[in-house]
């Protein structure tokens, strides 16, 4: 009844294309940011920051970063964390060596060194496809905290190879307490989501879409191949490195190499697959999934049976439901919770009476 | 005068109220609590380890409910938090033990111990990593939160060299000779790197460093290395299946097992009864001795596993790990008891600035662990705030076959060269972070 789009007449170009073309669509997405950027730090306490919304976020920047490449361009990769890796150490680096560097700044550099380092593994993917290619990102994924721990440089001489978070401050602002970290990170996840989004819908966004139905179509109409692969892997690069930058200061403050390993790689695309394949959206849904769902039962089996339970038990069926779950919502839905909520919004629209 | 001869006797009301009160404060007391977050990890490819450690370390606080009805009366009381050996999980479990007034955090992972390490100063709950962690958090003026307790990878480096210069027959029997360290590549096994060439350069040995990429279970090639190079000692710095592995790669290109040393984390059970035979003579250090021998583990086993209220399988009672937990434990109680006493706070809960206090002032002298029925069983020790390690010696255990037998007593690093590199180290942590280190001559 509510969600009834009848009366909305599209009489531009511009209110045709715009993101949500249906009003309690963009009453909803204001609603839910003034609730984001308002009622939850008003009403959150420490622990939601800094245990659950902020890594929700990031880990959902670090999916986006991974849809473009992966969901958008359709090229398979495995090496989001490793691109997270490069830069965390890139902005802790910029912050260190260049005096007074405001903090964004060193975090869009480190998110460009990451798109540098994207496009150079990005390379074989003119050559090699599909399992292939998730190799030769395997590769890239090795091959980053490798050099990161063989080279002190990059960690600052650090004996155990691990790099400390300096204090960020922007124009004046110090971020110190949870809260600040939190709205930091939700501000910069928010414009780059939004960013992602839009991209996806141009001329860019287009070509890869072409590229990832049919790469021989795809050039036959005029894509240029190289460029677009390419692209996709600096901006999906790009994604996943301000992600690890944020990992790093907003989250953890000291990170070791070995925390962007291939266990991130492999969560963050199943972030993406159990989300929805191609859709920013998803990369929230399947972010929020994968982070908090077993935190979720961790929860709910200590509020049922407290030590009733012996721990290795619980903690082995907390995994097993865990997993279990994972499988039904694939069943029920291959194309992930996106596309679920899609559906969801479609019957919603017919209420009450279907046709 | 009048007014006090007035007066004396409503004092001696007040006195007596204040005795009931007092009295009754002790009833009460009774039913205190001192509660403790325990981030455990039952489940992932390290289970075998967390299961070890955090069920002694539960026995133990069970032993001590049961047998002398909690610290001074106070219960402990505990909940675990599983993390999978995940960062983001520990952190999790960190952030959900502070909102129930945490005072107490030791992760037994160097990773989410790491990523909490901001976070403890400003929530005061003190960070302990027994045998892990970050070495130069043994410096307590810049980490006055941390406490890398008992002893650190840096010690343990150090107290290897010195073992291996006691089995040549003194220290200048180094020189000329070849040590191979065969290195998880990783952070943690980059740990010894700095403390083995110093060392090297002032013994004349040398150092051969040889990789072996996670998680280690393919080690043929490091093996040919090192059958081809002939070094006189391989010093084993390895984590998981990794150690079983290095063990029976060894066995096979014909490298004597005796002259491989593990460290801490490849000195269990685990490490070795996978082998077989083929691992018969490895040694190992260990800061903590294995089997049942101790009065404390007779002890858990009378007042907790005979009565049903154990954590684990009673078989794995007395393993290395398990033994690690008990350390944990008695640790962890007697920083609760001297918080208490020194805090005037006997029969209360202490909090988690009170219990960082009593972490700085922990000794363990042979009269202390006797009591404690831990003679042997962890070195002494005495911390400080100059000094947040406060024994730094390692022992040194072979494989018999069946189970470890301990061949050396403590020994004693090379502590001038090994706090010089902690201090270093820590110093460059405060000039990166702008911290101004404490004072140590006008703390208490």
């Amino acid at each position: 009844m509510l969600y009834r789009e009848a009366g909305q007449f599209k009489t531009s170009y511009q209110a045709d294309m715009q993101i949500f073309p249906i009003r309690q669509d963009r009453i909803g997405m204001a609603v839910l940011l003034l609730l984001a950027f308002v009622a939850i730090p008003l009403l959150a306490s420490d622990y939601w920051f800094q245990a659950i919304l902020i890594p929700a976020l990031i880990f959902s920047l670090a999916a986006i970063g991974l849809n473009i490449l992966t969901g958008y361009a359709g090229q398979l990769s495995l090496g989001a964390a490793g691109f997270m890796a490069v830069g965390a150490f890139a902005t802790y680096n910029f912050m260190l060596r260049i005096d007074g560097i405001p903090f964004l700044v060193a975090m869009v550099l480190g998110g460009i060194c990451a798109a540098l380092v994207g496009i150079l593994f990005g390379l074989p993917s003119l050559r090699i496809k599909g399992f292939y290619l998730a190799v030769a990102t395997l590769a890239a994924q090795f091959f980053i905290l490798w050099v990161l721990v063989k080279f002190p440089w990059f960690s600052n001489y650090s004996s155990s190879g691990v790099i400390t978070a300096q204090q960020v401050t922007i124009l004046g602002w110090s971020v110190d307490t949870p809260v600040e970290k939190y709205l930091l990170t939700l501000a910069v996840v928010a414009l780059l989501a939004l960013a992602a989004k839009n991209l996806a819908r141009t001329h860019t966004g287009r070509a890869w879409m072409a590229v990832r139905d049919m790469d021989v179509a795809a050039e036959v109409i005029g894509i240029p191949l190289m460029k677009t692969k390419l692209q996709a892997f600096a901006i999906s690069s790009f994604y996943c490195g301000v992600a690890g930058a944020l990992y790093a200061y907003t989250y953890l403050g000291t990170v070791e190499p070995e925390a962007f390993n291939l266990d991130l790689s492999f969560k963050i695309l199943f972030m993406i697959i159990i989300g929805g394949v191609g859709t920013v959206l998803g990369s929230f849904f399947g972010a929020i999934f994968i982070t908090l769902l077993p935190i979720f039962l961790n929860q709910i089996f200590h509020a049922l049976f407290g030590n009733a339970l012996p721990p290795a038990l619980a903690s082995n069926v907390e995994l097993m439901i865990f997993g279990a779950l994972i499988i039904f919502f694939l069943i029920v839905e291959p194309h992930g919770l996106a596309r679920l909520w899609q559906i969801g919004k479609e019957k919603l629209r017919l209420w009450p009476f279907p046709h | 005068m009048r007014a006090d001869s007035k007066w004396k006797p409503t004092a001696v009301v007040a006195a007596a109220v204040a005795g009931l009160v007092g009295g009754l404060g002790q009833a009460v007391a009774a039913d205190q609590y001192q509660y403790l977050g325990l981030p455990s990890y039952r489940v992932g490819a390290y289970a075998a380890g967390g299961s070890g450690v955090f069920g002694g370390w539960i026995d133990y606080m069970q032993l001590i409910n049961e047998r002398d009805g909690g610290v001074n009366g106070v219960k402990l009381v505990w909940e675990e938090c599983e993390t999978e050996y995940n960062n983001a999980r520990g952190v999790e479990c960190y952030e959900r033990f502070k909102a129930k007034g945490n005072t107490f955090f030791s992760a037994l992972s160097t990773g989410i111990t790491y990523s909490v390490l901001e976070r403890v100063a400003q929530d005061k709950i003190p960070l302990v990593s027994i045998g892990y962690g970050r070495s130069d958090a043994a410096d307590g003026r810049v980490f006055p939160w941390v406490f890398p307790l008992v002893t650190h990878y840096w010690s343990q480096a150090s107290a290897m060299i010195n073992f291996i210069g006691q089995k040549l027959g003194g220290m200048d029997k180094l020189q000329g000779k070849k040590i191979a360290l065969l290195y998880h590549d990783s952070a943690y096994g980059k740990e010894p790197h700095e403390v083995l060439d110093r060392l090297a350069k002032k013994w004349g040995f040398t150092v051969e460093k040889i990789a072996v990429a996670h998680p280690g279970n393919e080690q043929q090639s490091q093996w040919l290395q090192i059958r081809q190079s002939r070094p006189d000692f391989v010093i084993l710095w390895g984590w998981g299946v990794m150690n079983p592995t290095a063990l029976s790669t060894a066995k096979r290109t014909g490298y004597p097992i005796d002259k491989i040393i593990g460290v801490w984390w490849a000195g269990a059970e685990e490490d070795v009864v996978p082998v077989g035979d083929a691992a018969k003579g490895y040694i190992a250090a260990g800061f903590n001795a294995a089997g049942e021998d101790f009065p404390v583990i007779q002890e858990i086993k009378k007042h907790v596993y005979a009565k049903g209220k154990g954590n684990l399988d009673p078989k794995r009672v007395g393993s290395v790990y398990y033994n690690r937990g008990v350390v944990h434990g008695i640790i962890y109680v007697e920083a609760v008891r001297l918080a208490q006493e020194h805090f005037k706070k006997k029969g209360q809960p202490v909090t988690g600035e009170e219990l960082r206090w009593a972490l700085e002032h922990i000794k363990f002298d042979p009269a202390r662990l006797k009591a404690l029925g831990a003679e042997g069983f962890l070195p002494e020790m005495q911390t400080s705030c100059m000094d947040h390690e406060g024994a730094g010696v390692v022992k040194f255990q072979q494989w018999d076959g069946k189970k470890w037998q301990m061949i050396t007593d403590w020994i004693v690093p090379d502590r001038v060269l090994v706090r010089q590199l902690v201090e270093e180290s820590a110093a460059k942590y405060a000039a990166e972070k702008g911290i101004t280190p404490r004072d140590c001559s006008k703390e208490s």
